[in-house]
């Protein structure tokens, strides 16, 4: 049987193939439990991982990768301190492009705090130089020093960088989530292997009897696959249902709440968590199909 | 359909059979006797690739047992029919569906089984029970069953070992009959066993070659068998 025929047989069942393996033993409810446990686990990591990735994705947004450079100076060395200020932003490794803002630009921004008629020419507001820095950035501190020797007047002002370690703290979180999804479904291998080698092992005589009637080893392995593929799917299913109720019950996300608030799904992630029982049951199969195969081989 | 040549067998270094050679020839009636110990199930074992030679070649239908895989092992033995003589049951299931087991394991469950179970089941005496579980039953009456799971396939070998070994005469003649008839009808037959009477009896209506295992080796018997 290949592994997708396999699968469909299992779906499909066939029950006297089912009976000849008789129906004991713990292993059951262990089973059970343990995948719809570790499937309530698995939708929190999922949790995780999608709402950290979300807020990652946010923060790094809002970077968006530009600065400013602030001017203050007498009128009449303005002029040339922007100068300066282009020039040396020029000579940047790290800075994609620099301009400054016209006049107009700075009243608009100005305009919400101060009304439409603001006189800026007689104001000595401080000019604003846009710089938008390339993928690898620049180094903000030798800019700095850069910009005082030649244009005195004139402030970095990066304050969004304080968030990038922030972006990665979240990027990271992710891949845990990522990591513990994979740990889950592991151990879920793990313990469906122990299960069905336990099942295999309290059965040895009915195998041994199959096969002297004729069994083929797909066959009698295939009444252990579909027990505890079957299990594993169950369990899990209850398991996802619980962790995603639990998830829809805790507080609502605000749109820049805090980070606990927004641990949950949004609109189609909510398909994620689904995976979940189909990826414990399509473990279990595997699992179940080579302690079954490896225990097989073993007996005469 | 099986052929030993110069196959020997022996557990743990010692060696229990040695320099066998025989060839079931297709339809053939054998008996294969000798003091217990001798190495019949083995013999047996060895037949139905249970058991590998430690030398020699053990062919079962036509293929060299030493080098079928797993599947074609259980491929052959669902044309073979073997009572063993600790005749093991899935204890779990009805008696019914323990004869019918080898029908169902070879996917050919329904239909087939519905016609000759009943029937089958009558004839060994256990129609009335057929819904008692293996460890419920007699000696006696788990042989009679063995022999029924055995030929329910109707296959082209039967190998018994000792299949009356627990029955009174009249049910072994019953049993006898039904083997008999069977190979009648063609099929080979092979039937491990210590009772004389059984094989006078056999020999009256079929031509039996009578084998006889002793020392380690295989004879053929007497002519007073
Ligand atoms: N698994 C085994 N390991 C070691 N020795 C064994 C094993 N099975 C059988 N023997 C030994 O091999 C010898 C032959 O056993 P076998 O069962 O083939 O004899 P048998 O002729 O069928 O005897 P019986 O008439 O009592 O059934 C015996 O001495 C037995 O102790
Ligand atoms: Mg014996």
């Amino acid at each position: 049987m290949s592994a997708l025929s396999g699968l469909l047989d299992i779906l499909k069942g066939d029950a006297q193939a089912d009976r000849v393996v008789p129906r004991r033993g713990h292993s059951v409810r262990l089973t059970l439990f343990t995948s719809g446990a570790m499937a309530f686990l698995a939708v929190f990591a999922l949790a995780l991982s999608l709402a950290s990735g979300r807020l990652a994705d946010r923060w790094s947004e809002a970077l968006a990768r530009s600065s400013t450079i602030r001017i203050s100076a007498p009128a009449a060395q303005m002029e040339a301190q922007i100068w300066a200020v282009l020039e040396v932003l020029e000579q940047t490794p790290g800075v994609a492009s620099a301009r400054a803002l016209t006049e107009q630009e700075q009243r608009d921004l100005l305009e919400p705090w101060f009304g439409p008629d603001l006189p800026l020419e007689d104001l000595p507001v401080p000019r604003l130089v846009e710089v938008i820095e390339t993928a690898e950035g620049y180094d903000p501190d030798g800019l700095r020093l850069r910009l005082a020797a030649e244009a005195p007047g004139a402030v970095l002002d990066d304050h969004t960088r304080w968030r990038r370690p922030l972006v990665r703290a979240a990027e990271r979180l992710r891949s845990l989530g990522w990591i513990s999804m994979a740990l889950i479904l592991g151990s879920v291998a793990a313990m469906v292997t122990l299960a069905a080698q336990s099942a295999l092992a309290a059965n040895v005589k009915v195998i041994r009897v199959l096969r002297l009637v004729g069994a083929r080893d797909h066959y009698i392995a295939r009444a252990f696959v579909r027990r505890f593929t079957l299990r594993a799917l169950t369990g899990a299913t209850v398991g996802t249902a619980l962790g995603m109720i639990a998830i829809a019950l805790l507080p609502s996300a605000q749109e820049e709440g805090g980070f606990l608030t927004g641990l949950g799904f949004a609109g189609l992630h909510w398909l994620w968590p689904l995976t979940v029982p189909i990826l414990s049951a399509i473990t279990a199969f595997w699992a179940t199909r080579a302690a079954a195969f490896k225990t097989l081989r073993s007996l005469p | 359909m099986i052929e030993l040549q110069d196959a020997a067998y022996g557990y743990g270094g010692g060696s229990l059979l040695s320099d066998i050679n025989l060839r079931l020839a297709p339809g053939s009636f054998h008996f294969l006797t000798g003091p217990s110990g001798a190495g019949k199930t083995t013999f047996l074992k060895l037949c139905y690739a249970d058991l590998q030679a430690t030398s020699g070649r053990v062919t079962l239908f036509d293929q060299d047992t030493s080098e079928m895989s797993r599947d074609e092992i259980a491929h052959a033995r669902q044309r073979m029919g073997v009572v063993h003589q600790d005749c093991e049951f899935l204890d779990h299931l009805p008696l019914s569906e323990n004869i019918a087991l080898p029908l169902t394991v070879a996917g050919r469950g329904g239909v087939e089984q519905d016609g000759n179970l009943s029937e089958l089941m009558g004839w060994v005496g256990l129609s009335a029970r057929a819904n008692a579980l293996p460890p419920e039953l007699s000696g006696g009456e788990r042989q009679r069953a063995a022999l029924a799971r055995a030929v329910i396939t109707d296959p082209d070998v039967i190998l018994a070992d000792e299949p009356t070994g627990n029955i009174d005469w009249e049910m072994s003649l019953r049993l006898l009959q039904l083997l008999v008839e069977l190979n009648r009808m063609g099929k080979t037959v092979l039937i491990a066993t210590h009772d004389l009477a059984l094989i006078r009896a056999a020999k009256a209506q079929v031509s039996a070659r009578v084998l006889r295992i002793a020392s380690g080796r295989l004879q053929l018997a007497g002519a007073d068998l």
